[in-house]
C-alpha cells in the first residue's frame, strides 16, 4: 500500500495554486492520473520520486516512510528507486539504446527481453538522436522498467505511439507489471486512453 | 636561438590547464546548481580576472605573496615555498588568471542540459558523482574542449600578471610573451618575430582544432 498526503504550492499564470492530494494506492494496482494542464500531475509524480519537495506531506510505502515533512524525513530518489518515465523522455544523448539499459541493469538476459518487448532489438546500437519519437518513448519506458521497480511512475508514456504500437506495448507491459508485482501510476491527458487497462483513476485539480 | 621561453610557456600552460581542470570541473558543477548569495559572490570573484587589468591582479599577488610579510612570509618559513619570482608563482597566478576561462564554458553547458537528465539518472539509483561522470560530462564535450583550449591558449598569452609576480628570470619565469617584450626592448626584432610566430601558430592551430571539432558536433537549426 502506498499512502500519500501532500500539499504543494504551484506557480500559475493566474497566481498561486495548491496541489493537495490525499490518496492510497493498492499494491500491484494500475492507476490513471488525469486532470487539466497545469494541475500538477507531473509535479505529483516528481514528489513521489523524491525529485520535488512539497511544502507539507507524508508518503509511506508499505512500512517505510519515504517522506514526512514534519519529522524532516525525506529519502533520496536513489533510495526510493522508483521507475520514472519522463514526459520529455530524458534520454542520455551520449548513450546507445543498449547502453541506456546497461546503465540501469547488469542483467544481460533481462535487457534482451526488454529490447524485445519494446521492439528495439535491431536498434540497440543507435543513439537517441537516430531514433523516432515513438522509439525514444519506448526506450524511456524500458529504461524505467529495467531497474525492476516496485513503483512505476509514467508521465504521458504513450503520447508518441501510434494506436497499433500502443495497444501491443500496453498488452506486453501489463503482463510485465503483473509479473513484477508493480504498482503503476500513469499520467494521461486523454479521457479514453487506457480504458480497460487501469484499475482506478485519480483526478487532479489544482486549488486556489 | 634560445627556445627555453617557448618550452617554459608550454610547461606553464600545460600545468595550469591540468590544475584548472581538476579544480574547475567540480567547482563549475557546484556553481551550476542553485543560486545562493555565496555562490554569486564566489562566481564574481572568479570572473574578476576577465575585467581587471592583469597588472592589478599581478600587483596584488606580488603584495600578498611577498616573502617579507604576511602569507608569503608564513609560506616561506613553514613550507619553504616562495611564490614571488618563481615558477610556482607563475602557476598560481595563471590558475587564478585563467580560471574564468575554464569555469565559464563548463558551467554554462551544465546549466543548459535539461534537468531531467540528472533526475532520470538519480531515479535509476545513480549517485550525483556517477551521474556527473557518466551522464552530464559526456554530454558537454564540446564545451569542455573549448574550456581546455581557451585556458591553455589564454595562459600562453599572459603577460602583465606573470611579469608582475615572476619577473624576467631566464629558464625560471621568462615565458615567451616576456621574451618577446624583452627582445623588442633590446631592438632584437628577429628573435621577437620567431617567438611571436611560434605563439601565433600554436594558438591558431588550437583554436582551428576546436572550431572543427565543435562544428562536427553542432547542428544547424535548418538541418
Amino acid at each position: 500500500m502506498i499512502s500519500i498526503n501532500i500539499e504543494k504550492k504551484l506557480k500559475a499564470y493566474s497566481g498561486q495554486q495548491w496541489l493537495k492530494i490525499d490518496h492510497q494506492f493498492a499494491d500491484g494496482s494500475i492507476t490513471k492520473i488525469y486532470g487539466p494542464s497545469g494541475a500538477g500531475k507531473t509535479t505529483f509524480l516528481k514528489i513521489i520520486a523524491g525529485l520535488v519537495m512539497p511544502e507539507k506531506g507524508i508518503i509511506a510505502v508499505d512500512n517505510t516512510t519515504w517522506l514526512d515533512t514534519s519529522s524532516k524525513i525525506s529519502l533520496s530518489p536513489q533510495k526510493r528507486l522508483v521507475g520514472f518515465v519522463f514526459q520529455n523522455y530524458a534520454l542520455f544523448p551520449n548513450m546507445t539504446v543498449q547502453e541506456h539499459l546497461e546503465y540501469a541493469s547488469n542483467d544481460a538476459q533481462w535487457i534482451q527481453r526488454l529490447l524485445k518487448i519494446g521492439k528495439l532489438e535491431t536498434l540497440s546500437d543507435h543513439k537517441p538522436e537516430h531514433l523516432s519519437g515513438g522509439q525514444q518513448q519506448r526506450l524511456a519506458i524500458l529504461r524505467a522498467i529495467a531497474i525492476r521497480p516496485k513503483l512505476l511512475l509514467m508521465d504521458e508514456p504513450f503520447s508518441a505511439l501510434d494506436s497499433k504500437m500502443k495497444s501491443a506495448l500496453i498488452a506486453e507491459l501489463k503482463l510485465l507489471f503483473a509479473e513484477l508485482k508493480m504498482t503503476v501510476l500513469i499520467v494521461s491527458h486523454s479521457p479514453q486512453e487506457l480504458e480497460g487497462v487501469v484499475d482506478g483513476e485519480l483526478v487532479i485539480n489544482a486549488e486556489e | 636561438m634560445d627556445l627555453s621561453p617557448i618550452w617554459l610557456t608550454l610547461k606553464l600552460a600545460s600545468i595550469t590547464t591540468l590544475l584548472l581542470l581538476l579544480v574547475g570541473l567540480p567547482l563549475a558543477w557546484w556553481l551550476s546548481k542553485g543560486r545562493s548569495i555565496f555562490k554569486i559572490i564566489l562566481e564574481a570573484i572568479i570572473t574578476m580576472p576577465l575585467v581587471l587589468p592583469p597588472s592589478v591582479l599581478g600587483f596584488y599577488l606580488l603584495i600578498a605573496f611577498s616573502p617579507q610579510h604576511g602569507v608569503g612570509k608564513w609560506l616561506l618559513n613553514t613550507f619553504n615555498i616562495q611564490f614571488v619570482f618563481s615558477f610556482q608563482g607563475l602557476v598560481l597566478a595563471s590558475v587564478i588568471y585563467s580560471m574564468p576561462f575554464m569555469i565559464g564554458p563548463i558551467k554554462s553547458a551544465l546549466q543548459q542540459l535539461p534537468q531531467s537528465l540528472a533526475q532520470a539518472s538519480y531515479t535509476l539509483g545513480k549517485s550525483e558523482r556517477e551521474t556527473f561522470l557518466r551522464v552530464l560530462l559526456p554530454n558537454i564535450k564540446p564545451s569542455l574542449l573549448t574550456a581546455i583550449v581557451l585556458t591553455f591558449a589564454h595562459t600562453l598569452g599572459e603577460f602583465g600578471v606573470v611579469l608582475m609576480i615572476g619577473g624576467n628570470i631566464p629558464n625560471v619565469t621568462r615565458v615567451a610573451s616576456i621574451a618577446v617584450y624583452d627582445s623588442v626592448e633590446n631592438m632584437d626584432y628577429g628573435t621577437a618575430n620567431v617567438y611571436s610566430l611560434i605563439l601565433f601558430i600554436i594558438t591558431f592551430v588550437m583554436v582551428i582544432g576546436v572550431f572543427i571539432f565543435n562544428k562536427a558536433h553542432a547542428k544547424s537549426p535548418l538541418e
